[in-house]
């Protein structure tokens, strides 16, 4: 007993030694979001090419809706953007923009200089839409289910790492989940015909 | 060579100069109208309670950062709208998350932040007055055999020689 106490110190500072040394590799940036499992909140916006349209909750379609936050102001945009690109063209989720507190007109130029691998971009130029996602600044990209449920969102550009490594898990979860559903409605009428 | 001195009063004067018009400036950032005093008063003191979501170590009134301006914006719009103090703590906390709040509420996930220190300083008091308390070690007196008292005699007596 008595030669534990005296080793107590030692392990107390080793303790504290590994805590410390956790929080040195923890990035304090990543702020867990507070909208994970919450419906997509309602917004009434314009589309960005286009003043007259206007755009709701309802107007993102898809099974699986990646919504992405981007501005011409924001350097990590342009260096996601050949990703988003390959995302969109791949086929397996519906990717969205959202133009956060930036200018029309230079916007939509940003979209012809390179390429738009939106279905189409919201415009939120006084950032309202991006204070009820919880938006901090671009980019951000929210994963987004059939049932309009934030299923995930990741703060900062999107590369190939990242995709393997936090979407598609997230992805494919949801993927199996839908499957599972459509599987479970199948049967049910199957059920139903099969009474008649 | 009484040219030297002049020059470093005037650069000391244009260095302060600058200091305190770049504060001016930061201030004036945005500038909000309040219907009554207590109205502004409340919204400052929601913008020191309140963190900023980008900028990890500033409160709302300190950052200029584009989010913290847009959030001061919604404050003022909330407090104008009537929104009570903590009503408007939920319209950040269901957004940003508890990280928005420099005094974090208590629940089970703060309860360490809370009550840690206390549990440590109790923690202490116990090992102080656990030490304090410890009986001392006895010391018995001994007495020496007759054989031993004959041992420490001889002892003593080579000693003198």
């Amino acid at each position: 007993m008595n030669k534990l106490i005296r080793f107590l110190p030692l392990i107390l500072v080793l303790a504290l030694g590994l805590v410390l040394y956790r929080g040195l590799s923890l990035n304090p940036k990543d702020i867990p979001s507070a909208l994970v499992g919450k419906p997509m909140p309602e917004f009434s916006l314009t589309k960005l090419t286009d003043e007259s349209q206007i755009i709701t909750k309802d107007d993102l379609k898809g099974k699986i809706v990646l919504l992405n936050v981007w501005g011409t102001w924001c350097v990590y945009c342009k260096y996601e953007h050949p990703y988003l690109v390959d995302i969109a063209k791949g086929g397996r989720v519906a990717l969205y923009g959202l133009n956060y507190k930036d200018e029309r007109i230079a916007a939509n130029q940003w979209l012809k200089d390179y390429e738009d691998p939106y279905v189409f971009s919201i415009f939120d130029e006084s950032g309202r839409l991006g204070v009820d996602l919880g938006v901090t600044a671009a980019p951000e990209t929210f994963v987004i289910d059939a049932n309009a449920m934030i299923r995930m969102k990741h703060v900062g550009p999107i590369d190939a790492r990242v995709w393997q490594d936090k979407f598609l898990p997230v992805i494919k979860m949801i993927e199996s989940e839908q499957a599972g559903q459509s599987l479970n409605e199948l049967s049910n009428s199957e059920g139903v015909n099969s009474e008649d | 060579m009484k040219i030297k001195p002049l020059c470093k009063a005037i650069v000391s004067i244009v260095f302060i100069y600058f200091m305190v018009a770049t504060n001016v400036l930061a201030r004036s950032a945005d500038t909000y109208e309040f219907q009554d005093a207590v109205t502004e008063k409340r919204f400052n003191e929601l913008n020191k309670e309140l963190r900023c979501p980008k900028c990890l170590n500033q409160n709302l009134a300190d950052s200029n950062s584009p989010i913290a301006q847009d959030l001061r914006r919604e404050v003022y719009d909330l407090l104008h709208q009537g929104k009570a103090d903590i009503e408007i703590m939920n319209y950040m906390v269901a957004r940003y998350g508890e990280f928005v709040l420099y005094r974090p509420r208590v629940s089970s996930l703060t309860y360490i932040l809370w009550f840690g220190p206390a549990i440590l300083i109790l923690l202490g008091v116990l090992v102080v007055v656990f030490i304090i308390r410890r009986k001392p070690i006895e010391r018995k007196e001994v007495e020496l055999s007759a054989d031993q008292q004959d041992k420490l005699k001889a002892l003593l007596k080579d000693k003198e020689l």
